[in-house]
């Protein structure tokens, strides 16, 4: 059965026989229906240009909030203009809906804080909030700096299997995508170098390339940036959601200092963890260098490894495993800084993990530069 | 429970513990209350109150030490908590104990790891007597048997409830709990009056109680202050009951009232 179409909601300005102005409102007011705009009508009052109007809803059928609006709009509209308005033949329960709507008067300061305030006023503010940055970070960076220092001297407040837990996290939890990206890693170094080698008949020196590529750079680098992705935003998340809960408000009030008992675990978890995974990762690097060389350049696995191991020196090793150290500590410090000064919202805590990732890899990447320099002057 | 061997004094008798000083809260240049001056006697149970938004959970951080006054300070037993040193500070956030909002227990443990962690901390008890302390402080809030629930596995009214034993673990002298029966039931909400009493009535502590349930600010509260949000300060102090009858504010009569004080004063509109 088809139901009979609900009349249209209408609005119309009408003479009475006295020559007063009517707003006659009439149909079904549904809000999946739409709603007529009071425009039209209060572009009919300013050409009628009526000092008074009378609302009549006795056509009125079946309504929901979409009438209490358009009155309580248009009664607005006709005080803003001294255009005296009563009703006529209001549904019950609509007029007590609209007293309802106008019980409380609009707080006038209410509006003032969405006001968006001047171009030069946004400028300004954000520049002072930039540099309260640099001044947050700084402090941050020393209770951080403290709270290693009593964990190394064995004083600071933490639990063992935080520690523990963090470390599984970032180490053997993160073997899967390490082995993944790192192996991959391999062969395309193995693959570019291949093509450009093979013309001059030095197909060999792959072995070269990919071994220095990985234990200088690639493998330090590579396992950094997948770090800061999986295990920078999850400090951020996680703290900035016991930011969220006041978990942290509890540690504080406890006299337990968050910044040990939460960040000094991290920091050290990632420090241990990282020039392992990164050992790990110049091996599985060299493994996918050496699966293109087998395959592609016909050189025995042998003779790819014999060439590897020469190529590597001791000073390029250690380098990479030290850089490894740093970007570990990049990538704590960027996530629990970022969890530690997340707002009090869900989106805060999707911000801040967004905000650690992007800090910690352009840190990577901007440390990774400044060692290169660092180890040209170096000579190593 | 048997009778307190030491009855606790008369109101007035007792020595005061917490004392503010011309506190003023601000974010900013946005003054939330000014010049709020009151003394919390040792052993009473003090509410703040006022309306939503009037900052009742500000003076608590306060209070605690979680913001720093943009005025004015805090003294505990006499000595200024604001301006300590750090040690000083610890030493002193030792003696409290704190019911967030929302109960804030530590989600990656169970509740008797949440409990045991401040007794883990700052006594030399073995592990084994530290679950016991553990368990007994959750069965006196009715928890007994979830010492190994964590706490996204409980209820929301049982997390409140055990973070009511996490903060009372080390026997706090002040007792600090944030809306407490927000949320609950009425009948847990009762209980958790009763059993608020009964901390005060047995170990002695001070209790500050942010809340605006009215069943529970007659119940428990020995003395009171009004925040009002209107004038950005305090808008009355004392016994809630006295309050209700007799203040000349008509804001915290009418608080106290639900309003209906409001129908003596008010003009009939049509």
């Amino acid at each position: 059965m088809i139901a009979p179409a609900a009349p249209a909601p209408s609005v119309a300005l009408e003479r009475d026989s006295s020559g007063a102005a009517v707003v006659r409102i009439g149909g079904d007011w549904r809000l999946r229906h739409g709603m007529p705009a009071t425009a039209s009508v209060e572009r009919a009052l300013q050409i009628a240009a009526a000092r008074s109007i009378r609302l009549d809803a006795s056509g009125v059928g079946r309504w929901d909030s979409s009438l209490v609006s358009f009155i309580v709009r248009l009664e607005e509209y006709c005080r803003a203009h001294e255009i005296e308005s009563a009703r006529d033949a209001l549904p019950d329960g609509l007029a007590r809906m609209i007293a309802l709507a106008q019980a409380v008067p609009e707080r006038r300061d209410a509006r003032a804080i969405a006001a968006r305030p001047p171009l030069l006023d946004r400028v300004g503010a954000a520049a002072l909030e930039k540099f309260a940055g640099i001044g947050d970070f700084t402090e941050f960076l020393g209770e951080a700096s403290i709270a290693l220092g009593r964990m190394c001297a064995g004083r600071a407040r933490f639990r063992g299997s935080d520690l523990l837990e963090a470390i599984q996290d970032c180490g053997a939890s993160a073997l899967g995508i390490v082995t993944l990206i790192s192996y991959l890693v391999g062969v395309i170094l193995a693959f570019m170098g291949a093509i450009q080698l093979q013309q001059f008949g030095a197909a060999i020196y792959v072995a070269d390339l990919v071994a220095i590529g990985m234990v200088r750079e690639m493998g330090a680098m590579m396992t950094g940036i997948i770090m800061s992705g999986r295990t920078g935003a999850a400090f951020a998340a996680r703290l900035g959601t016991m930011k969220v809960t006041q978990e942290i408000d509890a540690l504080a009030t406890m006299g337990i200092p968050p910044m040990e008992f939460l960040t000094a675990p991290r920091l050290a978890a990632l420090v241990l963890m990282m020039p392992l995974l990164c050992l790990y990762a110049d091996l599985v690097g060299i493994l996918g260098g050496a699966t293109v060389g087998y395959s592609m350049l016909g050189l025995s696995l042998n003779t790819y490894l014999h060439e590897s191991s020469n190529a590597i020196l001791t000073a390029t090793f250690v380098g990479g495993l030290v850089k490894s150290v740093v970007y570990g500590v990049l990538i704590a410090l960027a996530g629990c800084y970022e969890g530690f000064r997340c707002g009090n919202s869900s989106s805060a805590v999707g911000d801040a993990a967004t905000r650690a990732v992007v800090e910690s890899i352009v840190a990577i990447v901007v440390a990774c530069g400044a060692f290169a320099v660092l180890f040209h002057i170096l000579d190593i | 429970m048997a009778t307190n061997p030491n009855p606790a004094p008369r109101a007035a008798e007792r020595p005061v513990h917490i004392e503010v000083r011309d506190l003023t809260m601000a974010f900013g240049s946005f003054v939330l209350m000014r010049d709020l001056n009151f003394a919390v006697r040792r052993g009473e149970i003090f509410i703040i109150m006022g309306g939503s938004g009037c900052g009742k959970s500000t003076l608590l951080r306060h209070l605690i030490g979680l913001i720093e006054p943009a005025a004015g300070e805090v003294l505990y037993e006499g000595r200024n908590f604001t301006t300590a040193a750090v040690e000083d500070r610890e030493a002193m956030l030792r003696q409290f104990g704190v019911l967030y909002q929302g109960g804030a227990l530590w989600s990656s443990m169970t509740l008797a790891e949440n409990i045991g962690l401040p007794l883990g901390e700052f006594t030399d008890l073995a592990p084994d007597e530290i679950r016991q302390i553990a368990s007994l402080k959750l069965a006196l809030v009715g928890l007994k048997g979830f010492e190994d629930y964590y706490p996204s596995q409980i209820s929301g009214g049982m997390q409140k409830r055990a973070g009511l034993a996490r903060a009372i673990a080390l026997d706090p002298a002040v007792l600090f709990l944030d809306e407490p029966s927000a949320g609950l039931d009425p009948v847990t909400s009762r209980l958790l009056d009763e059993l608020i009493l009964e901390l005060r009535d047995s170990l002695g502590a001070t209790i500050v109680v942010v809340t605006h349930e009215l069943a529970s600010i007659f119940t428990i509260g020995d003395n009171s202050i009004f925040l009002d949000a209107e004038t950005r300060t305090m808008g009355a102090l004392g016994n809630p009951r006295e309050l209700r009858d007799h203040s000349a504010n008509p804001g915290v009569r009418r608080f106290l009232t639900r309003g209906a004080s409001l129908l003596e004063t008010a003009p009939k509109d049509g």
